[in-house]
């Protein structure tokens, strides 16, 4: 066995090294791979229809994306991903050819080209002033050429503006200092001179925003929502009234919020799910236009002619959504009275938008955009829906993955693909193709052929395990689950759990957990999701539980837990309906144990005292472990557990900072605990999943780089075994800081940090072994089998480690770092990096290889070691993503296909991508372009061939006998 | 009738008529001049002689066979030092056939040797020495899987597929969900 193991691994070894690095042809492009583009919640649009030309909308949306999107189809005709922090404030239309956005708190202006988004300087005839407000300064650009042309700073007065008022020649500011005096500054508008300014203070606080409703007139809440503020400003002076809701709507309950639509000489305030459209007299007095019930959203005003304005606002009703759009002045008659009926799993509208184009016969027609709870946008035209985006799927929270059900009997190969006569046609292509004989139409032909492979998007399991369903949970609340073949969504639910309530202001979707995975005897059931949840961003709010079918996505169960959550631990412990056993951790430390039988009661006795938990305080730098001890004291529940304080490692404050931990996947499967070095010696890996590793840095150096020097920083790492508080390694980097990402696997860790002395980054390789098993080496002991390598064994043991590490630079900074993991973990390792420019690197462990010297001795090449470089290679051809992005890349999973050689890949951020790959290629299946037709071609002649030869030695023994 | 059936009875086996049984044709007189007893001293005599020289060539022969795994052993070392120490396709060949023959042989130690199987003959002496070189060409197969590394006497080779061990304690945990 273990020759064969040798011969099959030596072969490897070959095959290894003579494809160093495994790319990809172009025509592979997509075949198993596939990548969706998205723009995130939209938070301003734009309408861009005055021309002849493409119409299109242009948006600016909560993961900082400003996009142009066509407005017939929907697709995104270009699309800017700004920075995490770089959040977009304001979107415009400027001179009609360009689009400026605001960002970063008003500190970044930028203009973009209309038709192909094109970073401009602004150019243009007219010496028009752009004035833009950010962090207590108020900026006049020139729009010929964004010089900055004079600028008046507020932030000294502490004032917070909230208006600007420009007119001809002066322009006023208006703004709070607190929440209760009101200022306003005019300012000359051609050198920014302060010319006058006023101020007075309010009866009483103010709530919320400051609304304008034209351009004198603002309207404001008082703190307790029972009054309505009117400020007016006229000449630089101001002066107020105030009447109280209750005059306007008798029915006063429920708290008031006003809306952030611009309406002229209206503004829109939400009692409960009532809308108020309150009109602003000249005067200054309120008169209430509308009562609108079950109101969904308010759109801003839309100018359509002179004078004339549009409204447009929402209504549910059932299952339909009744559009309104309304003129301003004359409110009685409806511009448009629409009903929809919109997918009941979108929730709520959340936003609208209107755009109107004239009709054949000279009316008006409108058309909206609608925003929709699951952060989906839709385009409304004509009581339909012309399009709709999923951009919930922009911001992930949590992937996990589902099987597919199993392939049901009776399905016939002929029904599979279609008919004979088409399989036939298509390998007779296939043949053309390896015979190099296909001409460029059937090239084309054999291409498409591949691309819409039926084989990859069937919606049952298959034998090589490349069909799956990834499970999304996004930031709106809504769980997706996409096919792993075509990456389309399979089905969607808005979990109720997680939208907003009375009870449950503001939900979060936590986590995602494989709740139950039915193999063996529950093969019947269908696979469940857990979906764990928070009413709001506190940690101190209670939880909220969802299970999910994973088949159909039917929401089976939720609960509304009385207990916060503060950690989930999937316990490896299942129940006889394959029920995994998790235990929620809470704010006080009680453990609460899920599913709630007794069965789970059961198990979790029998281990009671094998089950552990360590908590993590980056703030105070304490690492605390922790075992269960019994049922709760104070709480009367036999599901919650007390636990009590093993250990506690607390780092010196003043120079340790934890600023990463990783731990390994609780999933992941190692082959074999040992390792063979060079001359047959044997290191025994120290393969244990309770170890976490840890990153501290110099509290001075916790800044961005560059913010301390390299004699004031530093980078500790530590590897703690969790069970016991033991520190089994720990290593300093003098000079060295963070952003430090690192990952997890076997006995090995990768971290990826910035070493302040070379000015590069750098990525450290750290193996962890075990000396105590290092005696084991009689052979005899193995041939008899009477070793105790494999029996159970226990931290508190203390096993004796050593480490071997070795640090490279590294020429990339990282977003997100990876490993890829198989089925029995035989197959070599990559890991996956996520670099800054939103593309996934794949460099081989064997990289990363603490034992590679500059002159590796011959039985060190052959086993693959590579001779050491000071720095790893970055090559072109290993990008997973190929020519792709990931645009906004936040995270990389990898989940094991059945087949060894191959691991799955999906990457997310505001894209997604996915993909296979097969670390040490696939060497346990024929490539997917094998020619079968050949191969059967080949056979047929051979048999063929034997068949004539023994015809031919037949007739010539006979004559041979004759003679 | 009966007398026929005498004849048949007694002169059925009549047809061939064994010149050198002398028992049977004691009662038809020597035709002249033959005479019977230099015949039957002559004949002894021969055949003795016969069957010494006989035994001798078998005994000569056994000597040869038994030597022949020698020539194939030195052959075979020809080949595997030819083959070299990496393993391929073509050591790996020589390697079995190496180890090949010299047991297939073993197993027919009997059958080689059933011709010169006699009386006189001493085939152990042969015997032994055949499986004595075989056994030679065994170890030399054996060596040389061993110098291909083919062989499992490292303890690596032992530990190479060994699960890692269970751990008895569970642990998890981390920084609180954000």
């Amino acid at each position: 066995m273990a020759m064969v193991i040798r011969c099959f691994l030596t072969l490897l070894l070959f095959l290894v090294s003579t494809h160093l690095t495994s790319s990809l042809y172009e025509d592979q492009v997509g075949l198993m791979d596939w990548h969706q583009q998205y723009i995130g919640k939209v938070k301003h649009a734009l309408f861009h229809t005055q021309k002849t030309g493409r119409k299109r909308v242009l948006v600016s949306t909560e993961e900082n994306v400003v996009a142009s999107l066509d407005l017939r189809r929907g697709e995104i005709f270009w699309r800017h991903v700004l920075g995490t922090n770089d959040v977009v404030d304001g979107l415009d239309i400027a001179l009609g050819k360009y689009v400026i956005t605001l960002s970063s708190d008003g500190s970044i202006l930028r203009a973009w080209n209309l038709p192909d988004g094109q970073m401009k300087n602004l150019k243009a005839d007219k010496d028009d002033l752009i004035l833009v407000f950010g962090k207590g300064c108020l900026h006049a650009v020139s729009s010929i050429d964004g010089e900055v042309l004079w600028r008046q700073d507020f932030a000294g007065e502490s004032i917070e503006v909230g208006h600007i008022i420009q007119s001809t020649d002066e322009i006023y500011v208006a703004g709070f200092i607190g929440s209760s005096k009101f200022y306003v500054y005019g300012l000359n508008a051609k050198n920014g001179e302060l010319l006058k300014n006023d101020h007075t203070t309010l009866p009483s606080d103010t709530f919320g925003e400051l609304l304008s409703v034209s351009s004198d007139k603002f309207v404001v809440l008082d703190n307790m929502r029972s009054k309505i503020l009117t400020i007016k400003i006229k000449n630089g002076k101001i002066s107020y009234n105030q009447k109280p809701i209750s005059d306007l709507n008798k029915d006063s309950s429920g708290q008031a919020v006003i809306l952030p639509s611009r309406i002229p000489e209206l503004f829109a305030l939400r009692m409960n799910s009532r809308v108020l459209l309150i009109k602003v007299t000249n005067e200054g007095d309120l008169v209430l236009v509308d009562k609108i019930n079950n109101a969904a959203g308010v759109s801003d005003a839309l100018s359509i002619s002179e004078g004339q304005h549009a409204l447009a606002f929402a209504q549910h009703e059932d299952s339909k959504i009744r559009l309104l759009v309304k003129d301003i002045n004359n409110w009685n008659d409806d511009l448009l009275k629409e009903s929809i009926i919109i997918d009941n799993q979108r929730g709520n509208i959340d936003k609208i938008f209107i755009n109107n184009y004239l009709r054949t016969d000279r009316s008006y027609g409108f058309r909206a955009l609608i925003v929709m709870e699951d952060h989906s946008l839709l385009l409304v035209q004509q009581g339909e829906i012309v399009w709709s985006r999923e951009d919930g799927l922009a911001s992930v929270v949590d992937v996990t993955t589902s099987e597919l059900p199993v392939e049901k009997e009776g399905v016939s190969v002929a029904k599979v693909e279609q008919n004979l006569f088409e399989w036939l046609k298509g390998h007779v292509l296939k043949l053309k193709g390896t015979l190099m004989i296909a001409s460029p139409e059937d090239v084309v032909a054999i291409q498409a052929l591949r691309l819409r492979s039926s084989e990859k998007s069937k919606m049952t399991r298959d034998h090589n395990g490349f069909r799956k369903l990834l499970i999304i949970l996004t930031r709106a609340g809504k769980v997706f689950a996409l096919h792993t073949g075509d990456g389309r969504v399979v089905w969607s639910v808005l979990l109720h759990t997680l939208r907003k309530t009375e009870v449950c202001k503001d939900p979060v979707g936590l986590n995602i957990y494989q709740w139950q995975v039915p193999h063996h005897h529950a093969l019947d059931e269908n696979p469940s999701i857990l979906v764990v949840g928070r009413c709001g961003p506190s940690l101190a709010t209670p939880a909220v539980l969802s299970f999910i079918d994973a088949y159909n996505g039917k929401e089976l169960n939720s609960m509304s837990l009385t207990h916060t959550v503060a950690q989930v631990i999937p316990l490896p412990y299942t129940d006889s309906t394959e029920q995994r056993l998790h235990l929620i951790i809470d704010i006080n430390q009680h453990a609460y144990l899920y599913p709630r039988s007794p069965e789970a009661i059961d198990i979790l006795q029998r281990e009671f005292s094998n089950v552990y938990w360590y908590s993590v305080e980056a703030d105070d730098g304490v690492i605390r472990g922790h075992a269960l001890k019994g049922n709760c004291i104070h709480i009367i529940d036999e599901y919650c557990f007390d636990f009590r304080d093993l250990w506690s490692i607390v780092f010196p404050s003043e120079t340790e900072k934890i600023i990463a931990t990783v731990t390994r996947k609780s999933n992941e499967v190692v082959h074999t605990q040992a390792k063979v070095m060079t001359d047959y010696d044997v290191m025994y890996k120290y393969v244990s999943k309770n170890v976490l590793f840890v990153a501290n840095a110099a509290p001075k150096a916790r800044g961005e780089i560059g913010a301390a020097t390299p004699e004031e920083a530093w980078l500790v790492i530590y590897i703690i075994d969790t069970v016991t508080g033991r520190i089994l390694h720990r290593m300093t980097h003098h000079g060295c800081q963070g952003p430090v990402h690192a990952v997890f696997s076997e006995n090995w860790v990768v971290y990826h940090y910035f070493n302040l002395r070379a000015h590069r980054y750098e990525m450290s390789v750290v193996e962890v072994y075990d000396q105590s098993r290092g005696d084991n080496k009689d052979v005899w002991k193995f041939v008899l089998g009477k070793h105790n390598l494999t029996s159970p064994i226990s931290s508190y043991y203390r096993p004796e480690v050593t480490t071997k590490s070795q640090s490279y630079f590294f020429t990339h900074s990282v977003k997100a770092i990876e490993v890829t993991s198989t089925a029995k973990g035989i197959t070599s390792k990559q890991l996956l990096i996520g670099t800054i420019g939103d593309q996934v690197l794949a460099l081989d462990k064997r990289f990363l290889d603490p034992r590679r010297t500059l002159n590796p001795s011959q039985a060190e090449k052959e086993e693959g070691i590579i001779p050491l470089t000071d720095s790893l290679p970055i090559i072109s051809q290993t990008y997973i993503t190929h020519s792709l992005k990931v645009e906004g890349l936040q995270g990389i999973v990898t989940v094991p296909a059945k087949l060894e050689s191959t691991s799955l890949v999906f990457a997310y951020g505001v894209d997604l991508f996915f993909t296979q790959v097969a670390p040490s290629r696939t060497y346990d299946s024929l490539t997917e372009d094998f020619s079968y037709a050949l191969l059967l071609l080949t056979i047929v002649a051979l048999v063929a061939a034997i068949f004539v030869t023994w015809v031919l030695s037949e007739r010539k023994d006979l004559q041979e006998k004759w003679r | 009738m009966e007398k026929g059936k005498g004849l048949m009875g007694s002169g059925g086996r009549r047809w061939g008529v064994d010149l050198s049984d002398n028992s049977t044709s004691r009662d038809i007189p020597d035709p002249p001049g033959f005479s019977r007893a230099s015949l039957d001293q002559d004949d002894s005599s021969l055949s003795r002689q016969k069957k010494d020289a006989e035994s001798n060539w078998k005994a000569q022969k056994a000597w040869e066979v038994a030597q022949a795994p020698l020539k194939n052993l030195l052959m075979m070392g020809f080949m595997m030092w030819m083959a070299g120490s990496t393993v391929h396709l073509f050591s790996i060949g020589i390697t079995f056939s190496a180890l090949w023959q010299p047991i297939s042989a073993l197993q027919s130690v009997g059958k080689m040797f059933e011709p010169y199987k006699d009386n006189k003959v001493e085939l152990l002496g042969p015997k032994l020495l055949f499986i004595a070189l075989n056994l030679g060409g065994l170890a030399l197969g054996v060596w040389k899987l061993n110098a291909l590394g083919l062989l499992p006497t490292h303890t690596s080779d032992w530990v190479s597929s060994l699960a890692p061990a269970q751990e008895v304690e569970f642990s998890s945990g981390g920084v609180n969900l954000g």
